[in-house]
């Protein structure tokens, strides 16, 4: 019986965590038309424009978007496409983030009350999906983008779809 | 009275006490609504959906701020007139079954209403056999009690 319940248990960690990241995979990117940071504006249809992207939800208060800066901006210099979602920020606080850190985004979508966020199934930052060159996601990931998440899983989905890499 | 007895008295009335303030605090920002039915259907659904971030609480009793920002937009979906199950379908189309605390009974989730029904039907089953040898065994009268023993 303890048995039954010890796999039951396994088996519904798993699948609790599965259907968190998976309901928008192979959906379209959502459709938003939001401000960037940098007095831009920007939506969905730039997602669409034949490259595979990086869409990163990050915030001036995510402390594990600082740990995962460096790796990204590994992966920029290897000419992967980053945008960036500011998510639940301001602009004052997200602008002095990216002086301090290094704004290695190809830009900004400003998402200030989460709306897109909640169109996105985001519920904390950092996540990162890879947009595929029509605007649809193929992979969602919740948590910090390190050299293990890229290598093992991420990077096979991004060539997968066409993304280049400049060895 | 005992020192013991005190001591543990008076943390049950300061656990007692605590539990009051829980339950008279209310959680994040508090909403108008148009109707007092509108507000009804608000509390149940809250109390029936997850939060998507904190695993095992629901939405009305979360701090996080996710937890406010879907209370947010229930909120404005019940305004405009949308039924219990669309706002469902509009949370599950972007979190998944996960936020429903009554999983469907459909695909990856059914055994989890099919498990309880099979364990339910072996264990009357169980307490069915037993009653029936209990019914059969001959009744032990008392002096030969002890033999057993």
């Amino acid at each position: 019986m303890s048995v039954f319940f010890y796999f039951a248990l396994q088996m519904r960690e798993n699948r609790a965590v599965d259907e968190l990241t998976s309901v928008l995979v192979d959906k379209p990117f959502p459709d938003f038309q939001l401000p960037g940071l940098h007095n831009d504006f920007h939506t969905q249809a730039e997602l669409a424009q034949g490259q595979v992207t990086l869409v990163n939800v990050w915030g001036s208060w995510c402390p594990s978007c600082r740990d995962e800066h460096p790796y990204l901006t590994q992966l920029v210099e290897q000419g992967v496409p980053l945008v960036g979602m500011n998510y639940k920020d301001t602009p004052e606080a997200a602008l002095d983030w990216l002086d301090y850190f290094g704004d290695i985004y190809a830009y900004h979508i400003q998402d200030r009350d989460g709306r897109l966020g909640l169109n996105l199934g985001v519920y904390g930052a950092p996540e990162t999906f890879i947009v595929d060159k029509q605007g649809v996601i193929r992979y969602k990931r919740v948590g910090v983008v390190n050299e293990r998440v890229w290598e093992s899983e991420m990077k096979q989905v991004y060539l997968q779809y066409g993304g280049l890499i400049n060895e | 009275m005992n020192n013991l007895v005190k001591s543990f008295l008076s943390f049950v009335l300061v656990l007692l006490a605590l539990i009051a303030t829980a339950k008279v605090l209310a959680i994040g920002e508090i909403y108008d609504f148009s109707s007092p039915e509108l507000l009804e259907r608000y509390e149940e659904l809250t109390k029936e959906l997850r939060c998507p971030k904190c695993q095992n609480q629901n939405l009305s009793d979360s701090v996080s701020e996710i937890s406010d920002d879907l209370r947010r937009e229930i909120h404005l979906m019940l305004e405009q007139g949308q039924t219990d199950q669309q706002i469902k379908d509009f949370l599950v189309a972007r979190y998944g079954t996960f936020v429903l605390y009554n999983p469907p009974a459909a695909g990856s989730t059914l055994w989890v209403w099919l498990i309880p029904v099979f364990f339910a039907l072996a264990g009357s089953f169980l307490v069915w056999r037993v009653l029936l040898q209990a019914k059969q065994r001959p009744i032990i009268a008392e002096g030969d009690e002890e033999d057993l023993l």
